[in-house]
């Protein structure tokens, strides 16, 4: 054979079907949860077109500071260069592809491939090559760069995107942006800080997690040993199931966000209200440096924010953490609790927040095992009549509301939060 | 643990304890294994794997006497889906090492292997264990338990009994 085939030529598979058929007003197929061609697509339509959560300002707080990251399933370097701007860049090397990373964390002045030692800086740019003489005078470094993805950064969050095309991501979140902005004043009047994040890996569907950070209604069931764990005073600030308050709003683009405690929507109100017994020893221990006003709403932050903040496809502001999801496969899925802390803020007040996101989370706490437990059994339930039966998501139809975004408001328990993320999904995946 | 009462602590009174600890937290034996306990005992999980400053960390586990309790009523009572069942596991203790030595305590270094089933599918678990043992009233008692697991700042799985 004496001409190469060329690459263009490669066979590919048939069209793939339009699977946005698979998300309906109230249901979805429970195909969406295992088939592994519509999972593929998914990460094209979806997790390579859209804004992506990477990472938090304060895990890259330096010059030179770097954090290994996923977008969808493709490995990513977040890194801060020496004007101190973000970059989000492919985390395989140009020439034979090897990672050219693989410490999760840290600071360096550039990024080294192991294989055949090409140096990329900070900001992705290939700088050397060993061996030059090996290539040809047209061969332009200039083009070799690490595959960089567009960046913007909101409130601190840092988000990414492979579509050069994609909208401003304010205007991706839209109506989620005064949410986030309440969510941020947990840093008590100092910034928002990672302190540490819980990781597990679950055999479920990414979507089964999308669902369940808009999922009140599994709480007082699958937590219920949770509660058990809790003091008479702590427990009352979960009987939110027993409330008649709180409400899912459908923020559009996907977005939802789930209200248990209306009480605690902005910590920067109800300061004069009397300080819960459990954070009195706290709120004494303050008092030697800060005066009644700070120490006040040291301990409110402390206490955290009463919503869950879902944002499409992967992140939420959860309560006090940020919860990120992670695309493995069809059937597996990587799950991030970070806890937050003030930044700068007293040691107290952190290590009481790191002892509360203990007790509920990750994967020796006493709320996730619970969650991965149920996730699990979803998954292993949809081997029954995947293609007789579907996965209902009508819970408060009929019952909602409008809300002054003109889109749905159901109560504390509806799946209104699910069918706005459905919709997204449907959206893009048609 | 009456067969166990020693006057002495050394390194193979030590051993037996571990490995009666073991025997326990596999058999889920959970309201035999807090009286093991040392008063102001802590049973530490760290994700950072090069810390001991345990406070200013996020843990997996970071329990005094009171959240053990709670932790093991948790476990027991029935109502947390993922330990009722639990998962069942076997382990193995070995590879000791003397790290620290007193008049009246001891600090032992081990491997741990963990193998868990649920569902069918088996879970493997490794991690250095720091005992440090002391003796109350001739009876071997834990003052702190450091379980560092292979990948602890990495990507776990969700984990329903005791290291």
């Amino acid at each position: 054979m004496t001409e190469a085939m060329s690459l263009d030529d490669f066979p590919k598979g048939p069209d793939a079907p339009d699977y946005s058929e698979f998300a309906g007003q109230d249901r979805v197929k429970t195909r969406m949860y295992e088939d592994p061609a519509l999972f593929d697509a998914e990460m094209e339509k979806i997790f390579g077109k859209t804004w992506v959560w990477v990472a938090h300002a304060s895990e890259v707080p330096d010059k030179g500071s770097f954090k290994l990251s996923t977008v969808g399933t493709q490995p990513v370097i977040v890194s801060r260069d020496r004007k101190s701007n973000v970059h989000v860049m492919v985390n395989r090397c140009r020439h034979r592809a090897a990672t050219v990373c693989e410490v999760k964390q840290g600071k360096t002045s550039s990024f080294q491939c192991p294989y055949h030692g090409w140096g990329y800086a900070l900001e992705g740019s290939l700088r050397a090559i060993p061996y030059t003489e090996g290539y040809s005078a047209d061969f332009d470094k200039g083009n070799f760069g690490l595959k960089k993805l567009r960046v913007e950064t909101f409130e601190g969050m840092i988000f990414a995107t492979f579509n050069m095309d994609a909208e401003p991501l304010e205007d991706f979140l839209g109506n989620a942006k005064p949410w986030i902005r309440l969510f941020m004043k947990q840093g008590g009047g100092f910034g928002v800080k990672v302190l540490g994040e819980h990781q597990f890996r679950v055999p479920m569907n990414w979507k089964i997690q999308l669902e369940n950070t808009t999922d009140a209604y599994h709480f007082p069931i699958v937590h219920k040993s949770f509660l058990q764990s809790l003091d008479g005073e702590a427990s009352q600030t979960f009987s939110f199931m027993d409330d008649d308050d709180g409400y899912v709003e459908d923020l559009g683009n996907g977005h939802s966000v789930m209200v248990m405690m209306p009480e605690l929507i902005d910590l920067d109100e109800n300061l004069d209200a009397p300080i819960p017994e459990r954070f009195h020893d706290l709120a004494e221990s303050l008092r030697d440096r800060y005066d009644d006003a700070q120490v006040r709403r040291i301990v409110r932050a402390v206490g955290g924010c009463g919503f869950n903040l879902n944002l499409f496809p992967n992140a939420a502001c959860s309560l006090s953490f940020f919860r990120i999801l992670r695309p493995v496969n069809a059937e597996e899925t990587e799950i991030r609790h970070m806890a937050l802390g003030l930044d700068g803020g007293p040691a107290e007040a952190n290590q009481m927040r790191m002892r509360l996101h203990e007790h509920f989370q990750g994967p020796m706490g006493f709320g996730s095992p619970d969650d991965s437990e149920v996730w699990e059994r979803v998954q292993r339930g949809t081997k029954g009549d995947p293609d007789g039966t579907d996965i209902m998501v009508n819970r408060g139809l009929g019952l909602e509301k409008t809300s002054e975004n003109g889109l749905p408001v159901g109560d504390i328990s509806a799946e209104t939060g699910m069918r706005g993320a459905y919709r997204k999904w449907k959206e893009m995946m048609a | 643990m009456k067969d166990l009462a020693v006057t002495d602590l050394t390194l193979d009174a030590a051993i037996r304890f571990l490995w009666e600890e073991a025997d326990i937290l596999d058999r889920q034996d959970y309201q035999a294994w807090l009286p093991l306990w040392a008063e102001g005992g802590m049973y530490v999980i760290p994700i950072k794997p090069d810390t001991d400053d345990f406070a200013n960390n996020l843990n997996l586990i970071y329990d005094d006497a009171k959240m053990r309790k709670a932790r093991v009523d948790r476990l027991q009572a029935g109502f947390s889906i993922s330990a009722a069942p639990p998962a069942q596991s076997v382990r193995t203790v070995s590879r000791f090492v003397v790290t620290d030595q007193g008049e009246n305590s001891l600090t032992v270094r081990s491997a741990l292997h963990v193998i868990e089933d649920k569902f069918g599918r088996q879970r493997a678990f490794a991690a250095n264990v720091t005992h440090e043992l002391m003796l109350v009233d001739g009876e071997i008692r834990i003052a702190s338990k450091v379980v560092r697991l292979l990948n602890s700042d990495g990507v776990l799985t969700s984990v329903s009994y005791l290291f």
